[in-house]
C-alpha cells in the first residue's frame, strides 16, 4: 500500500502539466484526448472518462495481455455520485423480498455459505464504443475499453431465489444496490430480469472476481452477473432481489437502456416511430490487440496477428481475417476456451507486400450470427458491434 | 480551462484501501455440494472445494474533482446547477451536437433526473452548451 501511495505521489508531480499522462482515443470529430488516471482506489491506470460518478475506461493495450481483464484495470461505470466507501463484511445484508414466501435477509455468510459456482462472462457496457458512432450521440464517450472479461465466483440467484420461495404468479425479479442518487426524488438505479431468466442457474451472485474479491468500484462485495447479457443487468454491491407478480415499471427497465426492436439495433438517425425493447444479450466482437492502426509491418515477412473475440450470448465458433476489404475470409486459430461466455484468444500470421493493408477481423458465434459489414446506428450509441478494421502498412 | 491536475480534485484524494482491522470473513469453500442434477453443460461449474476466499471490509476515499467549464456567458449557471450531481469530465468531452441534442440532455437531466434547475438557467445552460459545443 505504502509503495502504490508512493506511485500516486510521484505521479502528481512530474510530467505534462501537473503530471497526468493522457492519451487520445481515436473518436471521429473529437474530443479523443483523456487523462490517463491512478487516482482510483484498487485500480491501476485508467482511462478517465468521468471523475464523479466514476467513469472509468480500460486501456486498450490492456487486452493483449490475456483473455482475463486484471481487477484493476477492469472498466469502471456508475450512474448515481452517492456510492458507499465503506463496506463492513460482517453487517452487510442482502433482502430477498417481494412475491416470495418467506421474505429473507442474507449476510454475507449466509450467501457464501451456499453452494460454490465460477465461471467466465464477457462484462460490457451497453455503450461500449459509443464515441465512435456516426453521427455522434451523447453519453459516455467510450472507445473500446467499456468492456472486460473475469472469472466470477459466487452462487447461483436460483438457490437465493428458492430459499425464499418465489410465489406462483412470480413475473418479475428487480435488482438494487447500494449507490443512490444525490437528489432524493430521481430515479434509483434498479434493473430487473424475468423470472425464467433469472432462475435459469447461470445467473449469479459474485462475491469474487479472478479469484480475488471485488474492488469496490466494479461492486463490492456481491454483483449480480448475467452471463450473456449487456453490463447494465449487472447491479453492483447488490443488497436487493425483489421478486415481482407484474411488469417492472421502473424507468431505468422500461424506458433507460432500451433499444429499437430491430436487427443490430439498428435504425437511420432521424428514423421515428420505431417499437423500443430493454437491451438484453450481447452480440459477436472480435478486436486486432497487437497492431494498431498506423502500425508498419516488414513486407514479405511472416507477422504474428492476435486479438480477443467473444461470441456474445453464445460461444466462438470462429474468427476470420481479411485482407481484401472483405471480399474473403480466412480462419485463425482459437485459443483455448475458457467459457462460451468469456473472451477467446484469436491468433494467425499474415505475409503481405510493400504498401497500405486493410486487415479485418470477424466473429461467427455459434448461432451463427456473425458481425456485420456495417456500423449499426440509434440514438443511444448502443451495441455497436461492427467489423473492426486495422490500417497497416508494409515497408 | 482548468488544469488537469485541479480537475481531478487530488486534494485529499489519494486513494487508500485501507482494511478494517479484524473484520474478515473466512469462507471456507469445503463444504460445497457437487453439480445438481439436471445442471446443463453451460451452467456455472461447482467450484472445487478447499480454496478459502476471505472477504475484507474495504474502506476507500474516492477522488473528487474540482474542475469547472470553461469561463463564459453561462458558465456560472452550469457550474453552479449541474456539479453537484456529475463532474464536469463527462460533459467536456461529448462531441459537437446540434442545440436540440443539448436541450433534450438538459431537460432529461431535469425532468427524469430531478435536477433542481429553473426553467431560466436551463435555458442559458443549454445556450452555453451550443455555443461551446454546438454543430449545425
Amino acid at each position: 500500500m505504502l509503495q502504490q501511495l508512493g506511485g500516486t505521489a510521484a505521479a502528481l508531480v512530474s510530467g505534462r502539466a501537473w503530471g497526468e499522462a493522457v492519451t487520445t482515443l481515436p473518436l471521429p470529430g473529437g474530443p479523443g484526448e483523456r487523462v490517463l488516471t491512478d487516482a482510483f482506489p484498487q485500480k491501476g491506470r485508467m482511462v478517465l472518462q468521468r471523475t464523479r460518478p466514476p467513469m472509468l475506461e480500460t486501456p486498450f493495450e490492456v487486452f493483449d495481455q490475456g483473455v482475463f481483464t486484471p481487477n484493476d484495470r477492469f472498466f469502471v461505470r456508475w450512474h448515481w455520485a452517492v456510492i458507499p466507501t465503506e463496506i463492513n463484511v460482517d453487517t452487510y445484508s442482502v433482502a430477498v423480498h417481494g412475491h416470495v414466501n418467506s421474505p429473507l435477509t442474507l449476510s454475507l455468510k449466509q450467501i457464501l455459505d451456499l453452494p460454490s459456482v465460477e465461471l467466465a462472462a464477457v462484462n460490457q457496457c451497453s455503450g461500449n464504443s459509443r464515441g465512435f458512432f456516426q453521427p455522434r450521440v451523447a453519453g459516455g464517450e467510450w472507445a473500446n475499453g467499456a468492456m472486460g472479461n473475469a472469472k466470477w465466483m459466487g452462487v447461483r440467484l436460483k438457490d437465493v431465489l428458492d430459499r425464499a420461495g418465489v410465489k406462483a404468479g412470480a413475473q418479475r425479479v428487480r435488482f438494487a444496490g447500494l449507490d443512490d442518487p444525490v437528489v432524493d426524488s430521481a430515479p434509483k438505479f434498479m434493473k430487473s430480469l424475468d423470472i425464467d431468466h433469472a432462475r435459469d442457474g447461470e445467473v449469479m451472485i459474485a462475491y469474487a472476481m479472478n479469484g480475488q474479491q471485488l474492488p469496490l468500484l466494479n461492486g463490492f462485495p456481491l454483483r449480480l452477473i448475467v452471463p450473456g447479457w449487456y453490463s447494465t443487468y449487472w447491479v453492483k454491491m447488490l443488497n436487493s432481489i425483489e421478486v415481482l407478480d407484474g411488469p417492472d415499471e421502473n424507468f431505468w427497465t422500461k424506458i433507460a437502456y432500451t433499444i429499437p426492436d430491430t436487427p443490430g439495433a439498428n435504425i437511420k438517425p432521424g428514423e421515428t416511430g420505431v417499437k423500443m425493447v430493454p437491451i438484453n444479450r450481447l452480440v459477436p466482437r472480435s478486436f486486432v490487440t497487437n497492431l494498431r492502426d498506423g502500425d508498419v509491418i516488414h513486407p514479405g515477412v511472416s507477422t504474428a496477428v492476435r486479438g480477443i473475440a467473444f461470441g456474445g450470448s453464445t460461444g466462438v465458433k470462429a474468427v476470420e481475417l481479411s485482407t481484401d476489404g472483405g471480399a474473403s475470409w480466412k480462419p485463425t486459430d482459437l485459443g483455448a476456451d475458457e467459457g462460451k461466455y468469456g473472451f477467446r484468444q484469436w491468433s494467425t500470421s499474415l505475409t503481405a507486400p510493400a504498401g497500405d493493408l486493410t486487415m479485418m477481423v470477424r466473429c461467427t458465434n455459434n448461432d451463427g450470427l456473425a458481425q456485420p459489414a456495417t456500423p449499426n446506428w440509434n440514438p443511444s450509441g448502443f451495441m455497436r458491434n461492427v467489423i473492426e478494421t486495422t490500417r497497416l502498412g508494409a515497408a | 480551462m482548468t488544469n488537469f491536475f485541479n480537475s481531478l480534485g487530488f486534494t485529499g484524494s489519494i486513494a487508500k484501501a485501507a482494511i478494517f482491522a479484524g473484520v474478515s470473513i473466512a469462507v471456507g469453500l469445503g463444504g460445497v455440494v457437487a453439480a445438481q442434477p439436471g445442471q446443463t453443460a453451460s451452467a456455472p461449474q461447482t467450484h472445487a472445494p478447499g480454496s478459502p476466499l476471505v472477504l475484507k471490509s474495504v474502506s476507500v476515499e474516492l477522488p473528487t474533482s474540482d474542475r469547472t467549464f470553461p469561463e463564459g456567458p453561462g458558465s456560472e449557471e452550469i457550474n453552479n446547477n449541474c456539479l453537484a450531481c456529475h463532474s464536469a469530465g463527462m460533459v467536456l468531452n461529448q462531441p459537437a451536437m446540434p442545440e436540440a441534442a443539448w436541450a433534450s440532455e438538459v431537460h432529461k437531466m431535469v425532468s427524469t433526473y430531478k435536477a433542481p434547475v429553473s426553467d431560466e438557467d436551463a435555458a442559458t445552460i443549454i445556450a452555453y452548451l451550443t455555443r461551446l459545443k454546438g454543430a449545425p
